[in-house]
This record gives structure tokens, sequence and C-alpha cells, in this order.
């Protein structure tokens, strides 16, 4: 894709979307929650351990005891989870130092290209991550009759309390995520400058 | 005319995509199953797991949005809004493989730690059918993520030259 005028994002400060200052902060303020949202989403998920110590019989006075424990690990779609947001925090981590002190790193035009590229791919990721850790969470609290599996979230309530808000705040980032690439993708949509005959196509 | 051929390669994935989504769906829907477990039997169907109605409805859902943008005229503002469509098509389509595909491990190695059996043992036809099902959804989400890079790269192309 040849862009004209590539070098010069210096020159056409006022037609580009998002390269005046307030344009600007607002996408790195953005940038900056769902950094937060996916952050802590990574952080509450992957430190959710619950352990329950059950009585199982009593021989004489001493009481067998039976140690149950609830980790993330068990489930490989919170697994997945985990490894998915870590990698949305990440991205967005790198898009916010790329936006403070990337100005002068252009190849033709192409870092707007790539940022928009690369914030498509972590909403899909995202994405991907929220929905197997959903159902995933819904089969723990509500079980399935009809496979026999029984819930666990009576059992393990502060484990399910905990994984649900690491699913909330995944879901605020995706959100987040989500309007930061359409953000990036009409960034590059630069207007067609008035002197130049219409191309018909 | 040098757009023709991206025309062309264009409407080709759409086709492409539009098929396996209707495959995953119909495959998915016609999955059931029923076995005599000693004196029980034992019925799977797609509806008996959320996650696996959520696939199904997405996966409607996309093959009839395919149909739909098959038709846009090129270079007209819808096709910008195809664009943002599209994005958010493939954001379904990813979350609705993952989760059946979740659900569907769970079926298929069970969960020590949970207590839940696998169930893949007594309904193996079942559990091929679902895998079929899988496969095409993930095919469509391949072809779709392709695609989305697509408009973006044409709709890019068409307002700067």
């Amino acid at each position: 894709m040849a862009l004209r005028n590539g070098g010069k994002t210096e020159g056409e400060h006022e037609s580009v979307p998002f390269s005046k200052p307030k344009g600007r902060w607002l996408l790195l303020t953005v940038r900056i929650v769902a950094f937060l949202a996916t952050a802590s989403a990574t952080i509450v998920m992957a430190l959710n351990k619950e352990t329950k110590t059950l009585v199982v019989a009593t021989i004489g006075s001493t009481p067998i005891t039976l140690t149950l424990t609830a980790k993330f690990q068990h489930t490989p779609a919170f697994v997945f989870f985990v490894i998915a947001n870590a990698n949305a925090s990440f991205h967005n981590l790198l898009m916010i130092l790329v936006e403070i002190c990337g100005n002068k790193l252009d190849y033709k035009g192409l870092r707007l290209v790539l940022v928009a590229v690369f914030d498509m791919m972590a909403v899909v990721l995202a994405s991907a991550g929220d929905g197997a850790a959903t159902f995933m969470a819904e089969l723990g609290k509500r079980g399935n009759s009809h496979a026999r599996w029984n819930k666990i979230c009576d059992k393990f309530d502060s484990y399910c309390d905990r994984g649900g808000w690491a699913l909330i705040a995944s879901y605020i980032g995706l959100s987040l995520l989500t309007l930061i690439s359409a953000l990036s993708m009409i960034r590059l949509m630069k207007p067609k400058p008035a002197n130049q005959p219409t191309t018909i196509p | 005319m040098e757009k023709n051929p991206k025309r062309i390669l264009a409407l080709l994935l759409r086709v492409l995509a539009l098929g396996a989504a209707v495959s995953a769906t119909i495959v998915m829907a016609t999955s059931h199953e029923r076995a005599n477990f000693f004196t029980a039997s034992f019925e799977a169907e797609y509806s008996d797991t959320p996650a696996f109605k959520y696939f199904v409805i997405v996966n409607a859902v996309v093959s009839a949005y395919s149909l739909i943008a098959l038709f846009v005229p090129w270079g007209s503002l819808l096709r910008r809004l195809l664009v943002t469509l599209d994005l958010l098509v493939t954001m379904l389509l990813t979350s609705s493989i993952s989760a059946a595909l979740a659900i569907a491990q769970v079926g298929k190695k069970g969960n020590s730690h949970a207590g839940w059996l696998p169930i893949c043992g007594q309904v193996p036809k079942y559990c091929d059918h679902v895998t079929g099902a899988l496969a095409a959804g993930f095919a469509a989400v391949i072809i779709y993520t392709i695609l989305l890079m697509f408009s973006v790269h044409s709709v890019l192309n068409d307002l700067l030259n």
C-alpha cells in the first residue's frame, strides 16, 4: 500500500484525526484504563486459589480430613484466559510506550498501520480468552445435569467470586480494546486533499 | 483494472467464510446421539450445553451477515461500515469457538479436580460430530481474520488512492 506524504507526519497536523494533543490524550487515557483492566484481570485470576478441608470420617477421637484445593491451573480454559489477558495487557503497555515516545520512529507511515493491525489482533485474542472463561465459569456455577457434572461454586464460593471479578475486569478491558481498535482505524483514514482530483474507484 | 483481482479475491474469501459458517451451524445443530448405559439411557444433544448453543447462534448470525455482505456495492459508504462489522463478527466467532472448545475439552478429558467425568466414552459418535463442527468453526475464524485484514486494506486503498 503506497502512502503519499509518508514521512511528513508533522506537516499535516490538522487533517489527521487524533493527532492534535487533545485527541492523542484521549486515546492514551483509554489505553491506560484498558491496560489496568486487563492487567488486573490477569493478576486476580492468576492468584485465584482456595483450599478447603473436609472431615470425612472420625476414628476414635482423631478426625480424618480431606483437603481440596481449587486452583486456576486445574482448568485449561482459565489458563488460556490468564495467558490471553497477559498478552493483551502487554500489548497495551507496548502501545502506550509507542504513543508516548515513538513519534520520531516512523517507516513510510507504517507505524499507524501496524498499531491498528496489532490492536485488532489483541481484540480477537482477548475475546477468545473471555469466551472460554465465561462458559467454563457458567459450568462451574450451574453444573450440567445432562452430563452429570456437579457444580463446584457452592463449595468454593470465594474462588468463584474472584473468578467472576476477573471476568468482569476482562470484559471492561475487551470493550475498551474494541474502542481503541476503532479509534486506531479512524486515525488511519486521512481525508483526501481538496486540490487533488478525486479518482473514480 | 488492477482492482478487479482484489475484488474477486475478497468475494472468494467471503464465499468461503459463508460456507464454513453455514457448515459449522448445521453440523453442530444436527449432533444428537442416544446411548444406553446399563439401565439408564444417556442422550447427548447440542442444546445440553450453553456453550454449544452460543456456537450455533453465533455461526448462524455470521452466515446471515456473510450472505448480506456479499451484495454490498463497492466503493459505497456501506463498505466502510463493513470493516467495523467485520471486526465485531471476528470477535464473536473467536469467542464462540473458544467457548465451545473449552467445554468440548472437558467433555473429552474430564476434569478430575472437579470430579467431572468425560462423556466421550459413552457417546463417541456425538463427540466426533461435534469435533467436525468445531473444525468448521475454526476454519471460519481463520478465514474471517484474513478477510478482516483484507477489508481494512481495501478500504484504506480506496481512501488514499
